[in-house]
């Protein structure tokens, strides 16, 4: 379970509180306008905002102590989610071994990683040379591999169609559920988040409101949410 | 991590180097300039000779130039471990004798001068005339004094008193032949000076490249054409007001822990194993004429009418002043 | 910590060495008159000839970004040359261009014209513009080749004019490099010491550091010396906090590494303003390096054995200086991509005065070893301290772009210490750490050292060897081993810059 308590982000005049609980294994969209604080607060989670003040805990673990890498959650960013330099291979291979010592069973869920994300036959291209859904699929394949009970999506796949973007959140749900992940998605397309989170998170007017039916919320949109949506 | 294990490595190796060298032999220390020790001046025969029957292990320290190792003294100070300081000059001995760490050497004075010259801590080894050398090809009349010199279109390359001896030696050179007058002499140079460089070498090399018709430098110069280039195309101009002379000294160290064998150095400086080598390695006039007598060379040399030169004392106390003046008249 | 401590070791060399200079003194001593006039002329100079090599360096690099041509990757490393010569062997090549028996001035005489001098201020910021032009243009080139392909094929997506491109792309890039390429060579111009002199005409042309050089080997006024310091370090540190205000990190974004061939722009006018720019730097810039090679190179082969010798022991210093220059650049170079405090450290070490330096180490290892037999090291540790400002001015676009593009990829995935460094930093880092390698290799090779203090006959280094040869007499010699030590030099640079563009092919 990932708990925020009594959570408070402060930078210059922005400012935003957060005070609730996300069930282990629950599939949660991060919704609000633009501005309001939606990848500040998966930035937090991740470790690369301090909180003013307030504690995130996973599992009643407090997580202020330990460095992003060493969080038990995966993060998968806009853009910038793969070394240029680095063949998707070894880019998967960073997942298991940050030094890049892998072992034969390593190799083995690289394999199994990169046919379940079906990136069949580009273990030795580089992401220039991949489109950017294949490229979509390698960050998801690494985090597939890094195995972390939390998955933070800040808005991976904006950049892909909407049939493409569709299939890459099947993908995710499907992995998700094998593995019971909590997912945060930050996502600007209701239909999106109706269709793969069943909860989700408003951000707005400087709170982050606990997780509800996302259908409710969205059916049924407080002020600034509905402003928003353009209703 | 491989670059520092190289860096390690290297500095250990260097280390290591130094100390194998260690010996039992005395060591005897002579600091001087660095073109004395350079593989074409006349450091390694004189250490070859020196060696050869004093039982020691006779170390050159090289300071830069003449000026330098004044300098280089007075950070070293009493705890320096140099037992013989050679290459000062003139104009340099009076702040040298001021520093107390000379001893006197008790040598009888150098036969060989242009000039009396007798001073108990600093025995001269060899001297020169300054002077301003032409290519005889280039310019078939060269000015006769400085006042010829500043109202000609002659152009001349001259050294910083401030960084250079032979620079210094221009400034009490016309300090000397005008007193008074010399910043009226300077303003008339102004016009002439091509331009000022840091040191002897880089004048003279811009003069061969024929950046300008003159440059200062010394009687002895065009010797070195001939000897060793068979060029007779160099002359050195002889200047009506005579020739500000540079002697060039050794003096040994109070301090000094080996002080009979650097009496015996000393001493050395004026054998005839040194002096014969010196006219062709350090293109200077000895202090002594070895019984060989000069190379044939030195014959077709100027002879001024008149040397110039300054006490010591008269030196250091023009210095600051004749570098005022000559500041001011160059400072366009 | 790595900064940290190789921030500490720089400030000790630079502030150390100054101090017991000062300690040794007893103090600071009264500046006189004239080198109130000294510093005036320092520092006009210095914002002339740093001004006139970063805007003159701008259309150059930018042809040579745009422009493919035969030649061009050899034009590129020749760059690095004129920069990395020891100030005697250029002048030389100046003067054989454009002294008064040069070759422009023959040109002249032969069309009827009148003849030019070089001597002056004008000679001056000639030969600091021939040194710190191919600087300039290699720093700004970097910055060209930093922005993203992808930036310029929106760009070129867009229908961009080349001022649109220049105002959206590359003037941001330009505010975020030239400060630090001006700053840097406005740096290098302020301890300028025997260019000015030689060139310079007279006293008129009176830098700071002659001021030192005087008042340590004439005057032997150690504290006026170290008030001359403190005084160039002051002005160093003015000049830093002047462009800190002006010079912003860049905010490109990464690109994904594509190799998109680059259309350049078409049209008469700028292919022939491309042209231009690269025929005249490239005349500039070589036919001196050449007249100096021509000169030299038939008499090579007759070197005697010491220079030979010399010239050995000069490959060695250069090689451990640039091992410890890098292994000082780096982590600097890491940390001030977040704290500004370790560029300023890191870039301490360019007003630093040579002579107060070797001095100051004079000092403080005297009472410990002799003098001569720390020779090697020491040259070896002065001339990584001096090389270290251009490597970290070289490194620090890299690092900046590395750590707002990845390092929150890399914390994500805990990425640290050795393998962030192997898997991340050096393939990223690659191309600009040959070019700072090469730049420290062929800085070392043929700088001076520690001057004369140190200096061992025995263990003489080839700038050393040259100087003595030209003490002696033999000015043919000395030209050979000037070109010797120019083609080492050069050899170096090339050999690490070519290294550095292959390993991240």
């Amino acid at each position: 379970m990932l708990t925020l308590e009594n959570l408070v982000l402060a930078q210059d005049d922005f400012r935003l509180t957060a005070n609730f609980a996300v069930p282990t294994g629950a599939r949660v969209a991060v919704i609000g306008p633009s501005g309001a604080g939606k990848s500040t607060l998966l930035a937090a989670i991740a470790g690369f905002f301090t909180p003013a003040s307030g504690r995130i805990l996973w599992n009643g673990q407090d997580l202020a102590p330990l460095a992003p890498g060493a969080r038990p959650l995966s993060i998968l960013f806009q853009d910038q989610n793969l070394f240029p330099h680095l063949t998707v291979g070894q880019n998967l291979g960073l997942g298991l071994n940050p030094s890049l010592r892998l072992s034969a069973a390593d190799r083995a869920a690289i394999a199994t990683a990169i046919a379940r994300t079906g990136l069949d036959g580009l273990a030795d291209r580089r992401p220039g040379q991949l489109s950017g859904g294949q490229h979509s699929r390698v960050a998801l394949a690494r985090a597939l591999l890094r195995a972390r009970p939390l998955l933070l999506l800040d808005e991976p796949f904006a950049a892909l169609g909407p049939a493409l973007k569709a299939e890459m959140l099947a993908l995710v749900a499907k992995i998700a559920a094998e593995a019971n992940t909590t997912v945060l998605m930050v996502s600007h397309d209701p239909a999106d988040a109706r269709a793969f989170a069943p909860l989700a998170i408003l951000v707005a007017e400087g709170q982050a409101l606990a997780p509800r039916p996302t259908a409710e919320l969205l059916d049924n949109p407080p002020p600034p949410l509905a402003r928003y949506l353009g209703h | 991590m491989r670059p520092f294990l190289m860096l390690a490595g290297f500095l250990c190796a260097t280390a290591t180097a130094f100390v194998a060298e260690a010996q039992d032999k005395p060591v005897l220390t002579v600091l001087t300039y660095d073109s004395f020790i350079s593989e074409w001046g006349p450091g390694p025969v004189i250490e070859e000779v020196f060696e050869r029957d004093c039982g020691c292990d006779l170390r050159f320290v090289g300071a830069g130039d003449g000026a330098a190792l004044l300098a280089r003294l007075l950070l070293e100070g009493a705890r320096t471990e140099v037992d013989v300081v050679l290459g000062l000059d003139t104009s340099l001995t009076a702040q040298a004798a001021a520093t107390g760490l000379f001893a006197p050497h008790g040598l009888p004075p150098a036969p060989d001068l242009p000039v009396a010259y007798d001073d108990p801590l600093f025995t001269p080894y060899d001297w020169g005339w300054f002077a301003f050398v032409y290519d005889a090809t280039r310019l078939a009349a060269p000015p006769a004094d400085f006042v010829a010199l500043g109202a000609s279109d002659v152009t001349i390359l001259i050294e910083d008193p401030r960084s250079s001896t032979p620079g210094l030696g221009l400034l009490l050179w016309v300090k000397a032949a005008y007193g008074e007058r010399a910043s009226e002499v300077w303003a008339g140079l102004a016009d002439n000076i091509v331009t000022v460089t840091p040191g002897w070498s880089e004048a003279y090399g811009m003069f061969l490249e024929g950046e300008a018709d003159m440059v200062l430098s010394y009687s002895t110069s065009p010797a070195y054409h001939v000897i060793a280039e068979g060029d007779v195309t160099k002359e050195a101009a002889p200047f009506a007001e005579g020739h500000y002379l540079q002697i060039e000294v050794a003096g040994r160290l109070a301090g000094s822990d080996q002080p009979a064998l650097a009496d015996r150095f000393m001493a050395f400086l004026h054998s005839p194993a040194v002096q014969g080598t010196i006219p062709e390695t350090n293109w200077m006039y000895p202090a002594t004429t070895s019984p060989a007598g000069l190379p044939l060379a030195f014959d077709w040399l100027i002879l001024p009418v008149k040397s110039l030169l300054m006490s010591p004392d008269e030196a250091q106390a023009a210095r600051g002043p004749a570098l005022a003046e000559w500041r001011a008249a160059l400072a366009r | 910590m790595a900064a940290r401590l190789a921030a500490l070791a720089v400030l000790a060399l630079v502030l150390g060495t100054l101090g017991a200079v000062a300690w040794r003194a007893g103090g600071l001593g009264a500046l006189q008159a004239a080198d109130i006039g000294a510093a005036r002329f320092t520092v006009v100079q210095a914002l002339v000839s740093a001004t006139l090599s970063a805007l003159l360096a701008v259309p150059v690099a930018r042809a040579l970004h745009r422009r493919r041509f035969p030649g061009r990757a050899a034009l590129i490393s020749l760059m690095g040359a004129p920069f990395i010569l020891p100030a005697v062997v250029a002048v030389m090549g100046l003067l054989a261009v454009f002294g008064r028996a040069g070759m422009l001035n023959d040109g002249l005489a032969i069309l009827g014209l009148p003849r030019v001098s070089i001597y002056g201020a004008q000679g001056v910021v000639l030969a600091h513009v021939f040194f710190n032009l191919p600087l300039a243009t290699r720093l700004l080139l970097q910055g060209w080749q930093a922005i993203p392909s992808e930036r310029f094929r929106l760009a070129a997506a867009l229908g961009f004019t080349p001022a649109a491109t220049l105002r959206h792309l590359e003037g941001p890039m330009l505010r975020a490099t030239l400060p630090g390429a001006w700053l840097a060579i406005f740096l290098v111009c302020l301890t300028s010491f025997a260019v000015a002199l030689t060139l310079g005409g007279g006293p008129a042309a009176t830098t700071i550091e002659l001021a030192i050089y005087q008042a340590f080997r004439f005057d032997f006024d150690l504290a006026r010396a170290a008030s001359l310091g403190l005084l160039q370090v002051a002005l160093c540190v003015a000049a830093l906090a002047a462009t800190a205000r002006i010079a912003l990190p860049q905010g490109f974004g990464a690109g994904l590494d594509r190799r998109t061939v680059l259309a350049p722009p078409v049209g008469r006018a700028l292919r022939a303003q491309d042209a231009a720019a690269i025929a005249a730097a490239a005349v500039f810039l070589i036919v001196p390096m050449a007249a100096v090679l021509a000169r030299g190179l038939p008499a090579l082969a007759g070197l005697p054995g010491p220079v030979w010798l010399a010239a050995g022991r000069s490959l060695a210093v250069a090689l451990a200086a640039t091992a410890l220059t890098l292994a000082l650049a780096l982590p600097l170079a890491l940390a001030a991509a977040r704290q500004r405090r370790f560029e300023w450290a890191g870039t301490l070490p360019l007003v630093a005065s040579p002579l107060v330096l070797g001095t100051g180490l004079f000092l403080l290892l005297y009472p410990f070893a002799a003098p001569a037999t720390l020779a090697l090291p020491v040259t070896v540790a002065v001339n990584a301290a001096l090389a270290l400002p251009f490597a970290l001015r070289t490194l620090l676009p890299a690092t900046r772009r590395l750590d707002a593009d990845y390092s929150r990829l890399a914390a994500s995935l805990g990425l640290f210490g050795f393998a962030r460094l192997r898997l991340l930093t050096l393939p990223r880092l690659a191309r600009p750490l040959g070019f700072a390698a090469g730049l420290s290799a062929a800085l070392s090779m043929g700088d001076l050292g520690v001057i004369a203090l140190f200096a061992d006959p025995a263990q003489a280094t080839l700038p050393l060897q040259l100087y003595a040869l030209m003490g002696a007499y033999r000015m043919a010699d000395a030209a050979a081993a000037a070109s010797l030590l120019m083609a080492l030099s050069f050899g170096l640079f090339w050999l690490f810059d070519r290294i550095g563009n292959h390993a991240n092919a």
